[in-house]
């Protein structure tokens, strides 16, 4: 028979996608940087859409939402903007250890309650008992404490038991806020709220409200950045996580090291509780972390895991957050419509990444074998 | 007695990056006949079967079904042409009971779980299966559940019928009854393909054998006409002269004994039962079977990562001269007993390497303990790196690219580079030269007669027979988990060792008893 290598049968889809390896990073940045620069012009567009404000004047009032009167002089919204893109950051950077171990830890919001919990009581309860630097240092190692036990369960479930740690740091979500719900009740008196505690406040610094948690979430950036990429257990981290076959071959413990590395991350977790309620707030409440825990996995994930790549990560998503907030509020719209569009950003961010690992070959471009 | 051909393959090539899975494979199964299909592993068995069962698309040739031609884009387009596959690893829902499962996914108007129950038994009692359609699936043993998916694709109404090694998994009773109703079904005009490498049982079984090698059709044969030794030499192929460059052994001593090693696997199977052997020092052990017979437990029993039931493994230090017991330790404390041993694990991105991670961090996965400090040092894995890379002809851009991004031959020098240059006493290999080109392969070749020839115990798993009888000094013939012969790799030949491999675990047991 005549040989018909050629021959190919009828239906060939109409394209396929093929995942690419060969993208250098250069390019890869370029991409990113092109969708944030096009997620902004959208983002701008829309808001016309919706406001029917005009264009350019759309970014100025974003502008002032995130700055106020920055070239005037007044720095108290600047300040207020890096407050919190340091909350979201250091929840961010919190999870990071654990997701570079592929341990999903949405728990971030219980473990930072847990850990606000910790610095209020003792606010209350020790407040007028020791010396301020003494009660300082208590609030610190308390709250760290109850971050790490609140990361350090579902920790221990999954490393003896393998339960699934999403689910099970979800729920310790749910039950932190229960407690914090009965420990508000009890303090308030019944009108569920604490007023503002006046003791255990983190330190001022030249008038300064947030300049403490600036400067704290600064450190836990620069040290992470360090413990991921150049200690021998941010190393450890990063071999159980892409294979758990290659750690037990080169005798990792890797019950051990799921169970540190959740510590860890609990840990950090209770420090933003701390910065939260000692810091800021100064009292606590059920939405004292307002949900952050959550954005901060999407922080971790589109900063690559890489601390210093987090730091623009969030401060895009928390200038939109501000800005888009300001437009909305100049036409009179609530804060969802803020939230559509950090949505529509971020969107568009995880899309990006499709492009960067994947190409899509056509039918007719189909390369021809031999 | 002319057949009716069921389906016929023509010219079929599927081709996976750089790998030719099949190249032009011409074949034809009939109605009321049992095809086998033999090849050693990697021979592309699998992926022929894949491609008539719609789970991949050929690239090149054609299939037609009942003399027409067939465009089989998924496995529902297969159910169309009426092909049912069962495959190696069940795809049953635990929870659920047979009779769901077997229903399941399954347009047929109203849901009626009686009326199918009721088709279910009637299918059952034709083929002679036994069955409970109540029985929930984690309830079945392996070959009731397999039983589930043949039934499966029979309510479908499957009459091409492809079973890919349905016998790996059974007992000697089990395989005789499936063999049974496998013979009723052809009677009943059938086409039943079998994937296999088990001699004896396409013999017992089959009308005709198709044979591939290497991705290759070699031919077909007609089962009443062939003997084990022409099979044999169709799997294997006629024996190519390497020209391994093989010294004679010096210094040899004892360096690890196994005596008695049992293994079970998570389910409680034996996979490794009264494992017994010595490798010396300056020898090359060479370990053959067919794939999944064990060799890869034997190797991870020995290097802490496969617990030991029974039996003792212990190690001779040739600096001390004592004894040390490694049975049951775990990698890290083997390491700190001072025993050098390397291991180069079949699966080099999955467990020898992380893909992820660029050249010189995969160098730190041995070494990355050292220092006191709790930082990493990454100055000598970089200097090592460079090294391998220059010394072994790594074609990479640099240190600094993740080793996923290299070809599966600079992995593998990369892999086992980093394993030599610890500096073993026992260097143990898995395949490695498996997916890799001659020069590559020569490369590794050379790599462990060095090692050889410095007075370290090689034991080397391999599928080639004629590298392993060209490289090896002896060779361990692993069959069923147990040892079926342990043969001198210079007097020995290929079909010795593929009759060895290829012995069932009764005859097995009939010859040492």
């Amino acid at each position: 028979m005549a040989k018909e290598s050629a021959v190919k049968t009828a239906h060939e889809p109409l394209f396929h996608v093929v995942k690419r390896d060969d993208m250098s990073a250069g390019k890869a940045w370029l991409i990113r940087v092109a969708t944030i620069v096009i997620a902004f012009i959208l983002v701008g567009l829309l808001s016309v859409l919706v406001t029917g404000q005009e264009f350019g004047k759309t970014y100025e009032i974003m502008f002032s939402g995130v700055f106020g009167r920055l070239f005037e002089g007044h720095t108290t919204m600047l300040w207020k903007y890096l407050q919190e893109i340091a909350i979201l950051l250091s929840l961010a950077l919190a999870l990071t250890p654990a997701f570079k171990m592929k341990f999903w830890n949405c728990g971030a919001e219980g473990q930072a309650l847990m850990g606000g919990l910790a610095s209020i009581i003792c606010m209350i309860e020790l407040g007028n008992k020791l010396p301020y630097p003494v009660l300082l240092v208590v609030i610190f190692l308390t709250s760290i404490l109850a971050g790490a036990i609140w990361g350090v369960i579902p920790a221990v479930f999954k490393a003896l038991f393998n339960t699934n740690e999403t689910l099970f740091t979800l729920m310790m979500n749910y039950i932190a806020t229960q407690i914090i719900a009965y420990y508000v009740y009890i303090k308030g008196g019944g009108s569920n709220v604490i007023n503002p505690v006046a003791e255990g406040n983190l330190p001022t610094i030249a008038g300064n409200d947030y300049l403490v948690n600036v400067l704290v979430v600064t450190v836990i950036t620069i040290v992470m950045y360090v413990y991921l990429k150049h200690s021998k257990q941010g190393y450890e981290i990063s071999v159980v996580g892409e294979s758990q076959n290659t750690a037990r071959y080169i005798g990792i413990n890797v019950k051990k090291v799921i169970i540190r590395t959740m510590i860890i991350s609990g840990a950090l977790c209770g420090i933003t509780g701390m910065l939260l309620v000692a810091g800021t707030d100064h009292s606590i409440n059920i939405n004292s972390v307002g949900g952050q825990g959550f954005t901060a996995i999407l922080m971790s994930w589109l900063g690559q895991f890489n601390p210093f790549i987090m730091v623009v990560m969030t401060a895009i998503v928390v200038f939109l957050n501000l800005g888009v907030a300001k437009v909305a509020d100049t036409a009179l719209l609530n804060s969802s419509f803020s939230e559509i569009m950090v949505g529509v950003v971020i969107l568009m961010l995880v899309g990006c990444e499709f492009f960067i690992h994947y190409s899509i070959k056509f039918k007719h471009k189909r390369e021809v074998a031999e | 007695m002319e057949k009716q051909p069921a389906i016929e393959l023509k010219n079929i090539t599927k081709v996976f990056g750089k790998v030719v899975a099949n190249k032009d494979i011409n074949l034809t199964a009939n109605r009321g006949e049992i095809l086998s299909i033999l090849g050693e592993n990697g021979s592309g068995k699998t992926t022929l079967m894949n491609m008539i069962s719609g789970i991949y698309f050929p690239d090149e040739g054609q299939i037609f079904i009942d003399g027409e031609e067939a465009v089989i884009t998924s496995p529902k387009d297969a159910f169309q042409y009426k092909i049912g596959m069962i495959h190696q690893h069940f795809k049953l829902v635990d929870v659920f009971t047979a009779a769901e499962n077997i229903v399941l996914g399954l347009d047929e108007g109203k849901y009626n779980l009686k009326a199918s129950t009721e088709k279910i038994t009637a299918i059952s009692s034709q083929y002679g299966f036994d069955l409970e359609p109540e029985k929930k699936i984690y309830t079945m043993s392996v070959s009731e559940k397999q039983t589930v998916e043949i039934i499966k694709v029979l309510y479908r109404g499957a009459d091409i019928l492809i079973l890919d090694e349905p016998t790996a998994v059974l007992t000697p009773q089990e395989t005789e009854k499936l063999f049974n109703v496998l013979r009723r079904m052809r009677d009943d005009g059938k086409c039943i393909i079998i994937i296999t490498h088990k001699l004896h049982e396409v013999l017992s079984l089959s009308d005709r054998v198709a044979v591939l090698r290497k991705g290759e059709y070699v031919g077909t044969v007609e089962t009443a006409k062939t003997n084990e030794a022409e099979l044999t030499e169709m799997m294997v192929g006629k024996k190519i002269s390497l020209n391994i460059d093989r010294s004679e052994p010096v210094n040899v001593e004892p360096r690890l004994v196994v005596e008695d090693m049992e293994c079970i696997d998570r389910n409680g199977v034996k996979i490794l039962d009264d494992i017994s052997f010595t490798a010396n020092a300056g020898e090359i052990l060479g370990i053959a079977g067919i794939a999944g017979s064990g060799q890869r437990e034997l190797l991870e029993a020995i290097a802490g990562l496969q617990q030991v039931q029974f039996g003792n493994i212990t190690y001779n230090d040739p600096k001390t001269g004592e004894k040390e017991d490694l049975r049951n330790k775990t990698p890290l404390q083997i390491r700190e007993l001072g025993v050098r041993l390397s291991f180069v694990p079949e699966d080099r991105l999955g467990m020898g390497l992380v893909g992820n991670m660029d050249i010189v961090d995969n160098m730190m996965l041995r070494s990355y303990r050292k220092g006191k400090t709790a930082f990493l040092e990454r100055k000598e894995p970089k200097d090592l790196a460079q090294h391998i890379i220059e010394d072994l002809e790594v074609v990479t851009p640099g240190a600094t690219t993740p080793v996923r991004r290299l070809s599966g031959g600079n992995v593998q020098k990369v892999l086992v580079g980093r394993e030599i240059a610890a500096s073993p006493t026992v260097l143990m290999a898995a395949y490695p030269v498996r997916g890799l080109d001659i020069n590559s392969s020569y490369l590794i070749y050379n790599l462990l007669n060095e090692q050889k020839k410095k007075g370290v115990a090689v034991i080397f798993v391999g599928e080639d027979l004629d590298v392993l009888t060209e490289l090896c000094d002896r060779i361990l013939v692993i069959g069923s988990g147990r040892i079926t012969g342990i043969v001198d790799g210079r007097t020995t030949t290929k079909e010795e060792i593929g009759l060895l491999m290829t012995k069932s675990k009764q005859q097995g047991d009939e010859n040492n008893g």
